[in-house]
């Protein structure tokens, strides 16, 4: 030291965001549509005593917490970090007590900067930790597109594998839980469309759990979107609960003349259509891909092949959404199998409407059901695009 | 640690603050100057060191404008005129430091010792980054601008908080400076006391943009003070400013004091790259007025002056630099052969059956016998 000079940097409290911390709903605003997988069956309080192989009944988000406390202590490499996460516990409360349980160092709020918290998790993953990213709302994490893109997805491969940054980014995403705007976007097309990511989201209590852990174990970059109107949802789990390895759909239902493939959020609706067709003389099979990269084509195929009829269902826009690909991929095939066209199930072309409208934008059960009674069934050809809208180009 | 604990808020600013002109110790002619600000100067044989380094980077730098003018290679950003703060980012760090530097530092990654082919790599074009990056604790080379200081941050938290006493060296130019991921990791790292240095290799341009264009700061180093980041300004093309100045950012670092930001006035005097035409905005007397100001010459004056280089040293330096020249252009000539299928081998730990069956297609594309696969 030549030059003398004071060196002290003024300690300072970590940067809020009180003003983006909208409402955070109660268990009771639960829709009862998403019954389905969630039977209500809860007698006891919270997951907090959850030993090795006990039933418990827990929320989405108690098991996403639990997830995160079992992995940071069974490796002390595992960290989480973002804005609000420690003495708050995260908006959504998903990392509750983790600040208490495993101090600063293994639980810390940053600076309000998406990408600096994803470029600067980079930088911890380059030395050998296994940080676990917590951006605020799906909307919230574009600013750290470029660190995702350009960096998380293709470190490995531009290092032929030296410096594969093995992350999480935690993204509660979608809508249907009557959120101002920017927070429901459902962006896991962009997600999907980078090579190196692996992009997977629970439907389910148990599989919150044991997809969160898996991800945390991959040795990739691992985006898990977590469907925020089915956080609240409530179902018993044995945990640990340590399902298949990363990159298998679950059948949810099984039916025998339709199939319905979709992920996350949209899984409940599709069983509660499933429910309705029921009615209706269709016996609907429901696959819940859980890993949208990897795609497991194996179970989607199977089934489409023993329904002969494919509907894709998700939230986000159809178009060039994840369901477009799902949709030529089921053609290219299954075509010789096909009793009729796939069908996708989707949000509207808009951006997510505001709060009043978004049960109009959200694919429910009527227009699942309105997609079943164009699957040919009579063998008639569907004239719906025979005039489309805007006219025919001459 | 409060501000009355530290005698005020304009005592903590004056702390962080750099000084008012840059730190010198040479002038272009090489005669010492009394403008060092009180920094230590470097050893005579880490200024010797110095010395061979950036002859070595120049030539390196010659050899690969003229490969690339060949077609050679794809292309190639020269850092001639700032060999000084190539050779000093690198001379300035341990071996168990971190480097991360962008595509003009190829000279710095010489300088730590990585294969001049390796470095070439990415326009030699077979692959995105030549080396080991765990082997020389050197990231891959930042094409994208600023995107790899907060990397550099994160893994200085990283070693930290392992207990080591590793530094990261963030290089970054004038431009990458007006990025918000510049922004961001100055704040990150002044939050979180990072050992980490940004070094603003401040050469004027971003590719034709001027320095007027980027900043309407006193100067770069200004940028400090708003994140609570200790600054430093220095001449960029005196190598004993460099060392020293630099020297002292990693110590500071290295203490646990918190993170330095050193910005280093110098000048491109090439292109931007190989494809670029710089006639089209700046003036040729603007060039001259650098060329007099060259790091090298400087240094050259300076350590024959005060007989640290003789005419036996400096020819042995001068071969050295053409068995360099002469390993790339052999090397270069030598077309690096890849494996096309080695596309699909990283990009995840395992290849998912997508991929698998990609890998399976563009072999059967290449023919059963695998010809072509080259």
């Amino acid at each position: 030291m030549t030059t003398g000079r004071s060196t002290a940097v003024p300690s300072r409290a970590p940067a809020g965001s009180a003003e983006r911390i909208w409402r955070v709903r109660g268990e009771a605003d639960v829709p009862p549509a998403l019954a389905a997988l969630a039977p209500d069956t809860d007698t006891d309080a919270d997951g907090d005593e959850a030993g090795p192989a006990s039933t418990v009944t827990m929320t989405m988000t108690q098991a996403l917490n639990q997830a995160l406390r079992d992995a940071m202590a069974a490796d002390e490499r595992v960290l989480v970090l973002g804005e609000d996460v420690g003495r708050l516990g995260g908006v959504f409360r998903v990392t509750d007590g983790l600040l208490a349980a495993f101090g600063e160092r293994r639980c810390l709020d940053t600076p309000l900067a998406e990408a600096g918290i994803v470029g600067f998790a980079v930088g911890l993953a380059m030395y050998g930790l296994r940080p676990v990213v917590e951006l605020q709302f799906d909307a919230f994490a574009y600013p750290a597109f470029e660190q995702v893109v350009s960096h998380v997805a293709k470190l490995g491969a531009r290092t032929a594998g030296r410096l594969r940054p093995a992350m999480v980014l935690r993204i509660p995403y979608g809508g249907g839980v009557g959120a101002v705007e920017h927070h429901s976007d459902s962006s896991e097309a962009y997600y999907a469309h980078t090579a190196g990511l692996k992009v997977v989201t629970p439907a389910t209590v148990a599989d919150a759990y044991s997809l969160l852990r898996d991800a945390i174990d991959d040795p990739d970059p691992v985006v898990f979107l977590e469907p925020k109107r089915l956080y609240w949802t409530r179902s018993p789990v044995d945990l640990p609960a340590r399902a298949e390895p990363l990159g298998r759909a679950a059948l949810r239902r099984a039916g025998r003349d339709v199939t319905v493939v979709t992920y996350g959020a949209t899984v409940p609706v599709a069983l509660e259509a499933a429910e309705a067709a029921a009615g209706r003389g269709w016996d609907v099979e429901v696959v819940d891909l859980r890993s949208i990269v990897p795609f497991d084509d194996g179970t989607v195929v199977a089934s489409v092949r023993r329904t002969g009829r494919c509907v894709v269902l998700h939230e986000a826009q159809g178009f060039a959404g994840v369901g477009a690909e799902i949709a030529a991929r089921v053609q290219e095939r299954c075509f010789h199998s096909l009793a009729a066209p796939v069908l996708r199930v989707t949000g509207w072309d808009v951006p997510y409407p505001a709060p009043k409208l978004e049960h109009h934008h959200q694919p429910g059960v009527a227009r699942i059901l309105a997609a079943f009674e164009r699957l040919q069934w009579d063998d008639e050809p569907d004239t719906r695009w025979l005039d489309p809208p805007g006219g025919r180009t001459s | 640690m409060t501000t009355e604990a530290t005698g005020g808020l304009g005592q903590l600013v004056a702390g962080l603050l750099p000084s008012p002109s840059p730190i010198r110790f040479l002038d272009p002619a090489g005669e010492p100057v009394d403008e060092h600000g009180g920094y230590r100067p470097p050893s005579d044989e880490l200024t010797v060191r110095a010395y061979e380094a950036m002859a070595l980077v120049r030539r390196f730098d010659t050899q690969a404008t003229a490969l690339a003018r060949q077609g050679r290679i794809a292309a190639f950003p020269s850092s001639s005129g700032q060999e000084a703060c190539q050779a000093g980012a690198a001379l300035a760090l341990r071996p168990g430091d971190w480097l991360f530097p962008t595509y003009r530092d190829s000279g710095a990654l010489l300088s730590r010792g990585v294969d001049p082919l390796e470095v070439l790599a990415p326009v030699r074009g077979h692959r995105h980054c030549g080396y080991d990056p765990l082997a020389h604790r050197c990231a891959p080379m930042s094409t994208p601008l600023a995107t790899q200081a907060p990397h550099g941050t994160g893994l200085a938290v990283a070693a930290r908080w392992k207990g080591t006493d590793e530094v990261a060296l963030v290089l970054l130019g004038d431009g990458a400076t007006s990025e918000g991921d510049f922004h961001e990791a100055l704040n990150f790292a002044a939050v979180f006391r990072a050992p980490v240095v940004f070094l603003v290799q401040n050469n004027r341009y971003a590719i034709s943009v001027p320095l007027s264009r980027q900043s309407a700061a006193p100067s770069l180093a200004y940028k400090g003070v708003g994140y609570g980041v200790r600054a430093e300004q220095v001449d960029g093309n005196d190598a004993v400013a460099v060392l020293a100045v630099l020297t002292e950012a990693v110590g500071h670092a290295r203490a646990g004091l918190g993170p330095m930001l050193v910005e280093a006035h110098t000048y491109r005097m090439g292109p931007h790259t190989s494809s670029d035409d710089p006639g089209r905005y700046r003036d040729d007397d603007e060039v001259a007025m650098w060329r007099v100001r060259d790091p090298i010459e400087r240094l050259r004056a300076y350590l024959r002056g005060r007989g640290l280089l003789g005419d036996a040293a400096e020819a042995a330096v001068a071969a050295r630099a053409e068995t360099l020249a002469a390993q790339v252009r052999a090397g270069v000539a030598d077309d690096a052969r890849v494996a096309p299928t080695e596309m699909f081998d990283h990009v995840y730990a395992a290849a998912p059956p997508v991929l698998a069956e990609q890998r399976a297609a563009l072999l059967s594309e290449l023919g059963a016998d695998g010809e072509g696969a080259r």
